[in-house]
């Protein structure tokens, strides 16, 4: 089990190391200079010349990368003379734009990001198995047909027509809702979940609607199992074989998407954030793409690779914790 | 009195393609201490029939009677036959791998069926446990119970369903197709350990098969079914040595057997019923085994296709088989 | 090795490679382990085992759907054991395998016409010629001409059993693996393909390698037996002498476990009952592998691994420090 552990935890240093490395060299290959982005446009040669030899552009590319790793985890001191900044550990080095600090910028922002994540995972996760095992236990009636057709709207519907008529019926029409803003989860709950519930249902719908669809397709086939009927010539009331005996072994297959979901949200949060105009990592990321704000793409991305290697993890590990055969000798 | 009495049992249900009649009134009795054999081929009805008994048959449509020890349970509560399953009647599965659940130990499995059905603490119920995965012979129970299915060996795991079965105390226990996975030196033991559980506890025992030697073995009575119907039925010896039916005939020459043949290896060619077992959406008029019937390719009558020839009597001690040809119909 | 022997197999082994545990390496399990035989033109081997004997992987290493890691097989005085699927291509005509799931090994989407046909067509045969015997084909199997435009689902088990039959014998081969060929069917049909691969052995002098579990089957279609267990051979010859005077405890125990039709016969018998499972290729037991379940092993057993040896008359051959037919 140890062993698995150091195993799996040194293949996502690995794959973050490769992540790392391939985005560097990306941008290195862009035709975009970043010493007159950082500098400005109307930066003289000898500065532009200046900033370069400050930020370590003249060193080859290996050895820039092995200082951009390496800052990561020891900060980093960068300049000469009276231009010296010295930037602490988690260095992910200055924003061209504005030459805040790449990590600061991003904290600022992920207790956003992080609440429409979460809210919206909550909200799919819900309304996904809700739908689902109704459906599957009320097999080919109208309840069922009716849900599944609804799966099927939600899911062809993009995320932007979803948003624009959620806010117009909700908060322009009906006016039941404030237009969403950030409020910190800390400072006022109602007004979190208030201000963040459209962004949620819009990021949450179409993945809901799929979550439903393969829910109800795993519990039907679970249900038909052997092992099920096993738990019926037991004796076992019908609340148990469905709940304990049937329900368990389809939910684990849907556990194991959300894993790997939970991962790849901030993609989506990016689109919703843009659309709510919420001050979030996607935006931030958004923003900064247009810009060729390198240092703060590579942290981003970083960040992203990051959660989603280790949600798979986490993931894995939860699989071999419910289902015995997965579990390592 | 007869521990389970089935009466012109029959199993419909209705599939994409029309009405399939899986079973089309079938008699039998199952005595205490004694062990029927059921046995056919695919699509016989043969495990249909068990399911219906023990009121696994999802969806499906199922009239006649079936009178466990005085009551009735087609047509009564869920509640009622719910309280016998697992209880007084149990059932041992084919596949015992997918049979049993595969995120339980084997302990939490059996013991899951004793608390439902008595109520009774968790300690004691695996206490319980693991002392009937003693019975059938499983070495070291007590740490046998923690661990999972896929961990166990086919034999094993076999055992333990057998143990599921017997956690409860039933009377009657109808296994289905119990050996057909196993190898066969595994079969052996399992055979044995059911007919030492008949001996010693007076289980009555419903044994569903497609094969003779395991019928041979275990059965005392032997029913054997045809395109969703009975077509004779006779206790083992008189089935084997003196078979009435076309069927049970064929199924015995087309059967190549280890105790033929002479010094030098020499074997008779093995007569094979021609044609293959009916369509259950479509069977044939009349008596199902008709187009396969050599007795019918000799002398074709009108009554093999008017109508199902129905189980009589044709040998004293109740041997009875469905062929309206006379050699076959009347008493010898 | 024997002049009229159309396959001849020595030291076969196949090892699966292990998986990883941590960050080691599990050693490698030998489903298969030296084994040598010959099948003699025109005869049926038998070769029975439980599973997990290495007898399925034998009959795929013999026409190479898996490749051997030791040993050789020779097929009509060829070693075609490192063969390339380039070179194997002209052997396949004369050596073919018919499996056990016979929906699974024909095409869904071809009708039967092509599904026949294409043996004969991988082998430059004239189409006015292959449509003729295609039709032979189908008749010497059992089925009407009127067949040949259907397709595989619309055939019951025995059916299409019969169309893969055709299709192996389709090139005339000298030798067919018939991988369980019968046991996924019911009773009374199994016994129309055992009469059909007899009668077409008579016919057409083809040699059979019959691979199944049901000791019945292999009695009644085999001319010799090969008796597996854990990859290895642990006693062969005349089917009338393993059958009728078993010399190996394991050929003896499996015997007597198989249940006969007949139930005064049943009672009266005396059965070794075997204790325990066969055990897994994957830790296989020291010495004699079938020491641990053997009623008769001794110290020698479970420290040495006895060799394929003639017992008695015949050539009947054991692998048992104490065999225990007549003859001893």
């Amino acid at each position: 089990m140890i062993g698995y552990l150091v195993r799996r935890l040194l293949g996502i240093a690995g794959t973050l190391l490769v992540i790392c490395a391939i985005t560097f060299v990306i941008f290195y290959l862009l035709p975009t200079d970043p010493a007159v982005m950082f500098c400005g446009k109307d930066c003289p040669p000898d500065r532009v010349a200046q900033v370069r030899q400050q930020m370590g552009l003249n060193a080859p590319l290996v050895v820039q990368f092995a200082r951009y790793v390496l800052a990561i985890f020891a900060g980093r001191t960068m300049g000469t003379g009276q231009y010296v900044v010295h930037c602490g550990f988690p260095c992910f080095g200055y924003s061209f734009q504005s030459g805040a600090p790449v990590w600061d910028l991003i904290m600022n922002r992920l207790p956003t990001s992080v609440s429409l994540a979460i809210g919206a995972a909550v909200v799919w996760v819900l309304l996904g198995l809700g739908v689902g095992v109704v459906s599957a236990l009320r097999k080919n009636s109208w309840v069922d047909r009716t849900l599944m057709v609804a799966t099927i709207g939600a899911a062809a519907v993009p995320v932007y027509f979803t948003a624009m008529i959620l806010l117009y019926v909700v908060v322009v029409l009906l006016g039941w809702l404030p237009f969403p803003s950030y409020v910190a989860f800390t400072s006022d709950p109602v007004g979190w979940v208030q201000n963040l519930i459209l962004p949620w249902i819009t990021l949450a719908l179409a993945t809901a609607a799929m979550y439903a669809r393969m829910t109800r397709s795993s519990v039907i086939e679970t249900l038909a199992e052997p092992f099920v009927r096993t738990a019926r010539a037991k004796g076992l009331c019908e609340r148990k074989v469905v709940g304990k005996h049937g329900l368990r072994p389809a939910l684990t297959a849907v556990a194991t998407m959300l894993g790997m979901d939970l991962g790849s949200l901030l993609a989506g949060a990016m689109i919703t954030e843009s659309l709510f105009s919420l001050p979030g990592v996607g935006k931030l990321f958004a923003d900064s793409l247009h810009k060729a704000d390198q240092p703060v793409v590579m942290g981003i991305t970083l960040l992203a690779s990051f959660f989603i290697v280790t949600s798979n993890l986490v993931v894995d590990l939860l699989y071999a914790w419910i289902d015995p055969r997965a579990r390592l000798s | 009195m007869t521990l389970l009495q089935v009466r012109d049992l029959a199993v419909e249900f209705s599939t994409a393609e029309g009405l399939v009649r899986a079973v089309k009134g079938v008699d039998f009795d199952v005595e205490r201490g004694r062990t029927l054999g059921i046995v056919g081929e695919s699509g016989s009805g043969k495990s249909v029939t068990s399911l219906a008994v023990m009121g696994l048959h999802r969806g499906a449509e199922v009239t006649g009677s079936v009178d466990f020890d005085g009551t009735e349970l087609i047509g009564a509560p869920d509640e009622t036959v719910r309280r016998l399953r697992g209880r007084r009647m149990a059932m041992i599965f084919q596949d015992a791998l997918t049979a049993l659940h595969p995120y339980f130990t084997i302990g939490d499995q059996i013991a899951e069926a004793h608390r439902e059905h008595f109520g009774s603490s968790r300690r004691t119920a695996w206490a319980r446990a693991v002392e009937v995965l003693g019975d059938v012979g499983i070495p070291e129970p007590a740490r046998r119970a923690g661990e999972y299915p896929h961990q166990f060996s086919g034999g094993m795991r076999q055992r333990a369903m057998i143990a599921l079965a017997l956690s409860c105390e039933p009377e009657l226990i109808i296994a289905d197709e119990p050996t057909t996975a196993l190898d066969v030196t595994v079969q052996a033991q399992v055979l044995d350990l059911l007919m030492k559980l008949k001996e010693e506890r007076g289980l009555g025992i419903i044994m569903i098969t497609h094969d003779l030697g395991v019928i041979a073995r275990v059965a005392d009575d032997v029913l054997v079914m045809y395109g969703g119907s009975a077509v004779e039925q006779a206790d083992a010896d008189a089935l084997f040595t003196a078979p009435r039916h076309p069927y049970t005939r064929g199924l015995l020459d087309s059967l190549p057997r280890l105790d033929a043949g002479g010094a030098q290896g020499e074997e008779a060619a093995l007569r094979a019923i021609p044609g293959s077992p009916p369509s259950l959406l479509s069977p044939p008029a009349g008596c199902a085994f008709h187009p396969r019937c050599p007795l019918y390719a000799a002398a074709p009558q009108a009554a093999c296709t008017d109508a199902r020839p129905p189980l009589v009597q044709v040998a004293p001690s109740g041997h009875r088989s469905a062929c309206v040809h006379p050699e076959v119909a009347s008493p010898c | 090795m024997l002049t009229d022997s159309v396959l001849t197999v020595r030291e076969l082994q196949m090892t699966f490679p292990g998986g990883r545990e941590g960050l080691r390496r599990r050693p490698g399990v030998k489903a298969v382990d030296g084994l040598s035989f010959d099948v003699r033109a025109g005869e049926t081997l038998g070769l029975v085992g439980e599973s997990g004997c290495g007898k399925s992987t034998t009959g795929r290493m013999l026409v190479r759907l898996l490749d051997p890691t030791g040993g050789r097989v020779e097929f009509q005085g060829q070693d075609i054991t490192r063969l390339g699927q380039r070179e194997l291509r002209p052997l396949r005509s004369r050596l073919q395998i018919i499996f056990q799931d016979p929906f699974a090994s024909l095409n869904p989407r071809q009708t039967v016409q092509q599904i026949i046909a294409a043996p004969l067509r991988a082998q430059g045969v004239a189409t006015a010629e292959i449509r003729r015997e295609v039709r032979d084909l189908v008749r010497l199997v059992g089925l009407a001409p009127e067949h040949l435009e259907r397709y595989p689902y619309q055939f019951s088990g025995g059916q299409a059993q019969r169309i893969g039959i055709a299709r192996a014998l389709a090139t005339r081969p000298a030798l067919v693996v018939a991988d369980e060929p019968v046991s996924a069917l019911d009773v009374s049909i199994q016994a129309q393909i055992v009469g059909l691969l007899e009668r077409l052995q008579r016919e057409l002098g083809v040699a059979y390698l019959f691979i199944a579990h049901d000791l019945a089957v292999v009695k009644h279609i085999s001319h010799r037996v090969a008796v597996m267990y854990l990859g290895r051979i642990v006693e062969i010859g005349d089917k009338a002498q393993v059958y009728g005077d078993p010399a190996h405890p394991y050929t003896k125990a499996l015997l007597s476990a198989v249940p006969l039709p007949d139930p005064a016969a049943e009672r009266a018998r005396e059965r070794i009952v075997l204790l325990g499972d066969p055990p897994s290729p994957a830790n296989p037991p020291s010495g004699c592998t079938f020491h641990p379940r053997c009623p008769q092993a001794q110290q020698i057993c479970r420290t040495e691994a006895p060799l394929l040896q003639i017992a008695g008359p015949g050539r009947r051959e054991v692998a048992c420090h104490f065999p225990q037919n007549a003859a001893h």
